[in-house]
């Protein structure tokens, strides 16, 4: 069997070579472009993003980002986002007082974590849900954050006949969502690229079920 | 379960080769920094750090040929500083593979680079060094140094860190002059007192020479270790530094 296609959009965002490498190691075949008809016909797509809520939705924008997201949602086909490229997928992001719209594909506000330490940088525990796809085989394992801002409150209600989405928190100060798995719309709060080998055991997972 | 402390290596890096020198002087060679990264990420490290301790324009080449090869090798945070000046030179370093940018004397001589990063990229990826050594009748005791130590600053080191943290810095590293290379220990005093005025973690560095070293910085309030030679000496490992950390009932990444 071939590898499954993922497509790193490239749209501008910092450092996107390491998910480029992370996910090769991990089984895929991987592209970075910017390309919109690569983007939408690959197994797999992985939208990175790193700085601002901001400047990240602006760049997704001018490379019509939003659009590639939305039309692989439509049809089904997964799309991973990762830290900041998770946070752009809920309705908006408050960062110093500026208020952004985000991709809306999630009810909820990404805003400040309220936490005596900031920004959270380093290795924490999460709790996955027995159901998650992205995190099995990875029960005791540490994922590496680096970010002020989180989704605190998580409050999409299941709809028939949909399978309610798989929700996995982490704690930093107060609980915060650090991954989501719902249809073909994964995230996580966390970089997996950064996250040792338990970071490419959960991108292999996200990989093997594009091939399903 | 919470967040795990740090263990970080650095490398001093100077032609493409890791060093260890004395006052910039006498720069000894400690081997491939690709391959002594690899090594450190299989013990378990858990970022590591390249410092450029040359940064001339010729090695600045090599260096992002380093930090490229290492980050499709190692998928742990990797944190570049050394002669860092502007906006474009941080926009090269991560475009090579680098999480974050250390910065230390440009944002000494000119402190809104600081913000000019953070708002460009994120305060996450604004590292700020600070050389310390102890000035005994300054206010907080502590003032901030250039050139590897041998020069004094006018700054005063606990508020220079709390404008830094003001104008966007994600993270202090913090490197005792005083205790670095004696391998006597860490500044206990100057983690506290940095711990003190920060909201940002507080990587300690400088003084870092037996196992038992690691857990009392931890304790006086650190949230990341840093350690150079006495990882490239081979006489502690990544993994015996944190076991150690794990006895005394601070959270590591095992």
């Amino acid at each position: 069997m071939s590898r499954p296609s993922v497509v790193v959009l490239d749209y501008g965002s910092g450092n996107v070579h390491s998910a480029v490498k992370a996910l090769q190691e991990a089984g895929a075949d991987v592209e970075l472009t910017g390309n919109r008809a690569r983007a939408l016909e690959a197994d797999g797509l992985v939208v990175p993003g790193v700085g601002a809520f901001g400047a990240v939705m602006s760049a997704l924008r001018e490379a019509r980002g939003d659009e590639t997201i939305d039309r692989r949602l439509a049809g089904g086909r997964p799309v991973l986002g990762i830290c900041v490229g998770m946070q752009v997928m809920f309705e908006r992001g408050v960062e110093r007082g500026v208020d952004t719209p985000g991709l809306g594909e999630w009810p909820g506000t990404v805003d400040e974590l309220r936490a005596p330490v900031l920004p959270h940088i380093g290795w924490n525990t999460v709790d996955a849900p027995e159901d998650s796809v992205l995190f099995a085989g990875l029960r005791d394992e540490r994922f590496y954050f680096v970010h002020s801002y989180g989704a605190r409150e998580w409050t999409l209600e299941p709809q028939r006949p949909f399978r309610a989405p798989s929700v996995t928190w982490a704690t930093h100060g107060e609980p915060f969502v650090a991954a989501v798995e719902n249809g073909p719309l994964s995230a996580t709060q966390f970089h997996p690229e950064k996250s040792g080998q338990a970071g490419i055991r959960l991108l292999a997972n996200w990989i093997h079920s594009l091939a399903a | 379960m919470s967040l795990a402390v740090r263990v970080i290596p650095c490398l001093d890096v100077a032609a493409g080769r890791v060093v260890k020198g004395v006052n910039f002087k006498e720069l000894r060679d400690q081997g491939d920094p690709v391959e002594l990264s690899r090594a450190y990420y299989e013990q378990g490290a858990d970022e590591l750090t390249f410092l450029d301790v040359t940064a001339t324009t010729e090695d600045r080449a090599t260096m992002y040929d380093v930090v490229t090869r290492t980050a499709e090798q190692v998928f742990i945070p990797l944190t570049v500083g050394g002669g860092v000046r502007s906006v474009a030179d941080v926009a090269r370093l991560l475009a090579s593979g680098a999480d974050k940018i250390g910065i230390n004397s440009a944002a000494i001589a000119r402190p809104p680079l600081i913000a000019e990063i953070a708002d460009r990229f994120g305060a996450q990826v604004v590292v700020l060094s600070l050389d310390v050594t102890r000035a005994p009748g300054t206010p907080s005791g502590f003032v901030v140094t250039t050139h590897g130590g041998r020069r004094l600053t006018e700054l005063d080191a606990l508020e220079w860190a709390a404008e830094a943290v003001r104008l966007g810095a994600g993270e202090l590293l913090v490197n005792s002059i005083d205790a670095d290379g004696t391998k006597a220990g860490y500044d206990l005093e100057l983690i506290t007192a940095m711990r003190s005025v920060s909201s940002v973690p507080v990587i300690a560095s400088g003084g870092a020479g037996a196992l038992r070293d690691f857990a009392p910085a931890v304790q006086a309030g650190a949230d990341a270790v840093l350690a150079a030679s006495v990882f490239h000496s081979r006489s502690l490992t990544v993994g015996e530094v944190k076991r150690e950390l794990a006895a005394e009932g601070i959270e590591v990444r095992s």
